[in-house]
């Protein structure tokens, strides 16, 4: 028979407001097992754990039960207090009793009559409950960067500055990601290649980073601290070590008709490419899609210009396997597609643009070499409409857009007219906006600039369509506050469209069992104090692929999400968790139902010798767990037909004998 | 401001819509085809059944400029859907002893082989029983 302690929480007025807590300590006082019971303004508080160590020592307890906040919030802190006081760890319970009772309840009385029920399965669990130990396990001392634009990078210096070794895999030839196709960057409006090209070239010398370009994840195995990852190298039909950059391919090529998608399809380049000058790694690519010597054997023109020899068209799809100890998301976003937002006549003119080809319309080394043209005609544009909120703040039921606010749109639209009206006086610029959310340091002032110094007409209301006639865009718009329907005859229609994780996010969640939000956002282990780390161990988010984020909030990002790799990869070895599955061998029957369903890879099957009753000795086919790769998710014990399998720690006794509690 | 919160409490249940998720964009008085010839605009519409601000709508001819195109409905982000408030507004008029505005009768000698189907259907329900 255990010797249990009950410690109800008051948590100040968070739980004892909706719950009776000398009540629930003085009924948990007469369950069986229980030899003690109290109750404490703050359990967590240093004097509340002293209690408990003290009453461990004096009652002789040999488990405890901590009615309080939940498992997530505490459990971690009464655990070491239980290991202070000679106690093993997992013969602490948690009732949650905050979360799941008193923030749920008004009533004083049913809130009470909860939280004794849950204290009750507690202590009827810890009855089973035995001490467990957990194993450890080695870390490899290497971290995988996923996504190579401005998170992937700085998380990548970061961690290779710390000495760890880091491989940035980066789905396009070049990494760089939508920074590098920006214009100028807010609020203090660098150029964005001059700050980021810098760090690029420092991502391709540092000699503790290896860039995998043109190149994703294709399979995820492990876990924390020893994940085999393979990564799918596309052909390039380039030799990556062999090209120089020089160009000389590119200018050759006959093929020049593709739609360049770094300048987002405004303008064409060649079928064998290099994305942009700065790029890194700075070799060229081949597009199979348009080469005209891959697709049907006629051509050869670049092989033959190509001093250095690098033009392979044999190359083949690479595959490349490495283990890595810890794993950084940093797959970033994209604008949400305009195609149902048929009002602002998107796909009906060249002249209704996004805000990213705005970027690229105004970036010296875009398609007009920086100068503002319309895209139909290539005329100068006198009258510009902004819209903002473009799929962004939509009801969940409308179908179009997203319910979240993209966050940087505000900002970047206040920068794309205060430009447009420093470079081009002669244009009379209109932003209709729903709010201006600029809470970021020297954000407003910048609005502000943009409004009085360079006199953009800031409109509070919205365009409700835009109908291409002749060369004008005619808008149709509300003006809020001085209650009139406006029309304006635009030249150029720029929209600022929602933000949306990109399509890869997925599919990449899943091999890492890394969970998402329903806007396919990563989800973080907790919203306010571990913003950067998955619920998955191991695995950390860096970036927009986690929410909206500018410039200054991913880098800092980025660097925390480093830090915490950084703190994983200096250890030599992971105390792991001891909650795992465990096969009664007498009772497994060899059926591999448990095999098939564990996500890990847990479980293996091994032929085993059995002494049989008549004393003879029979080989038998049992399934057996390696504790260093079970997570204790425990489907194989749902799984298994013959009650083989079971959790230690949530045993399926320990769990009937908590509902039996609750139900008695 | 006056507020009639049982009118209020009709005009929301008849339509069905929540005025509370209005988001304040104007992006249904930006779209309104027949904006110029309202006393109250779409957006104002809402904002008026929000704050229980009924009988001026009661009385307004803006209850029948609006032609129930729908497009406020079709483009609001919120899905706040103004013209089913337009809508139950003219109802609670229409309810009212003798406030018909015209017979049903009537509106076949309006329309004409011009006359959108929509419009002849939207007609049918402004104006009759």
């Amino acid at each position: 028979m255990q010797r249990i302690g009950v410690f109800v929480c008051w948590c100040g007025s968070n739980i004892a407001g909706t719950v009776d807590v000398h009540a629930v300590a003085e009924a948990l006082k007469l369950e069986p097992g229980v030899v003690f019971s109290t109750d404490y303004q703050y359990m967590c508080s240093q004097a509340g754990q002293n209690i408990i160590k003290e009453a461990i020592a004096e009652h002789k307890l040999t488990g405890i039960v901590v009615c309080s906040c939940s498992p997530r919030m505490h459990e971690a802190t009464f655990r070491k207090t239980a290991a202070a006081a000679g106690l093993n760890p997992y013969m602490v319970e948690i009732a949650n009793i905050r979360e799941q009772c008193s923030w749920v309840h008004k009533d004083m009385p049913i809130g009470t009559e909860k939280a004794i029920i849950l204290g009750k399965a507690a202590i009827a669990k810890v009855n089973l409950n035995a001490p467990l130990t957990p194993g450890e396990s080695p870390v490899t001392k290497r971290a995988l960067v996923i996504g190579g634009g401005i998170a992937g990078i700085q998380t990548a210096l970061d961690i290779a500055d710390a000495g760890f070794p880091v491989d940035i895999v980066e789905k396009k030839p070049t990494i760089g990601g939508k920074m590098a196709q920006l214009d100028k960057t807010f609020p203090t409006l660098d150029c964005a290649a001059c700050i980021l090209t810098p760090k690029m070239v420092d991502v391709a010398q540092h000699d503790k980073i290896r860039i995998f370009s043109y190149s994703e994840v294709t399979e995820v195995k492990g876990f924390v601290g020893n994940f085999d990852v393979k990564i799918k190298k596309h052909a390039r039909y380039v030799k990556e070590d062999v090209c120089t950059g020089c160009g000389d391919c590119v200018s050759k090529c006959p093929m020049k008709k593709v739609p360049n998608e770094f300048n987002l399809g405004m303008d064409n380049r060649h079928a064998i490419y290099i994305p942009f000058a700065q790029a890194v790694p700075k070799v060229a690519t081949i597009d199979p899609n348009a080469c005209n010597m891959i697709k049907n054997g006629k051509c050869g023109l670049c092989a033959k210009v190509c001093t250095a020899g690098a033009i392979d068209y044999t190359q083949k799809d690479e595959f490349i396997e490495e283990k890595y100890g810890a794993i950084v998301v940093a797959t970033g976003y994209n604008h949400i597609s305009m195609d149902k937002f048929d009002e602002f006549a998107y796909n009906q003119s060249k002249d209704v643009i996004t805000s990213l080809e705005f970027e690229r319309l105004t970036n010296a080394a875009g398609p007009t070499a920086g100068k503002l043209l319309r895209p139909s005609d290539g005329v100068h544009p006198h009258t510009i409409v902004f819209v903002q909120c473009v799929g962004s703040r939509c009801d969940a039921c409308a179908e179009k857009g997203k319910e979240y606010c993209s966050k940087i749109c505000c900002m970047y639209t206040a920068k794309h007219a205060m430009l447009t009206r420093d470079k081009y006086p002669d244009t009379d610029v209109y932003v209709f906006y729903i709010d201006v959310r600029t809470p970021g340091k020297n954000f407003d002032e910048f609005y502000r600039r943009a409004v009085e110094e360079y006199g953009v007409h800031y409109i509070k209301g919205m365009v409700g369509k835009v109908v291409p006639e002749g060369n004008k865009l005619k808008v149709q718009a509300s003006d809020l506050l001085s209650n009139k329907q406006l029309h304006i005859d635009a030249d150029l229609v720029v929209l600022a469209a929602a933000i949306e994780p990109d399509k890869s996010a997925r599919p990449l969640a899943t091999m890492l069992t890394a969970s998402m939000d329903t806007n396919d956002f990563f989800t973080e282990a907790h919203p306010k104090l571990r913003p950067v780390e998955s619920p998955t161990a191991g695995v950390f988010l860096s970036g927009a692929c986690q929410g909206p984020k500018d410039i200054p909030e991913t880098v800092s990002q980025a660097g925390a999400a480093a830090s915490k790799v950084i703190g994983l990869l200096a250890k030599d070895k992971l105390t792991g968790n001891p909650c795992i599955a465990h096969s009664d061998e007498m009772m497994c029957n060899g059926c591999s139902s448990c095999e098939r369903v564990c996500p890990y890879g847990a479980i293996t099957y091994v032929d085993k010798e059995f002494r049989m009753p008549d004393r003879t000795t029979a080989i038998r086919r049992v399934a057996s767990v390696n504790p260093a790769v079970c997570q204790g998710c425990g489907a194989c014990t749902v799984a298994c037909p013959s009650g083989a399998m079971d959790l230690k720690g949530f045993a399926t006794s320990q769990i009937i004998a908590e509902v039996d509690a609750i139900c008695k | 401001m006056s507020h009639n919160s049982n009118l209020q409490d009709d005009i929301i249940r008849m339509s069905g819509v929540n005025p509370r998720k209005c988001m304040r964009c104007g992006k249904c008085s930006a779209t309104c085809p027949a904006y110029d010839e309202m006393e109250y605009h779409p957006h104002q519409f809402v904002n008026m059944v929000e704050n229980g601000d009924i009988e001026p709508l009661l009385k307004s001819e803006s209850l029948y400029r609006c032609l129930s195109c729908f497009a406020c409905i079709e483009r609001c982000p919120r899905s706040v859907e103004p013209a089913k408030l337009v809508e139950a507004v003219r109802l609670a008029v229409i309810r009212q002893q003798g406030a018909n505005r015209m017979k049903p009768e009537d509106v076949a000698a309006i329309a004409d082989d011009e006359t959108p189907q929509q419009l002849l259907v939207s007609a049918f329900r402004k104006y009759s029983k």
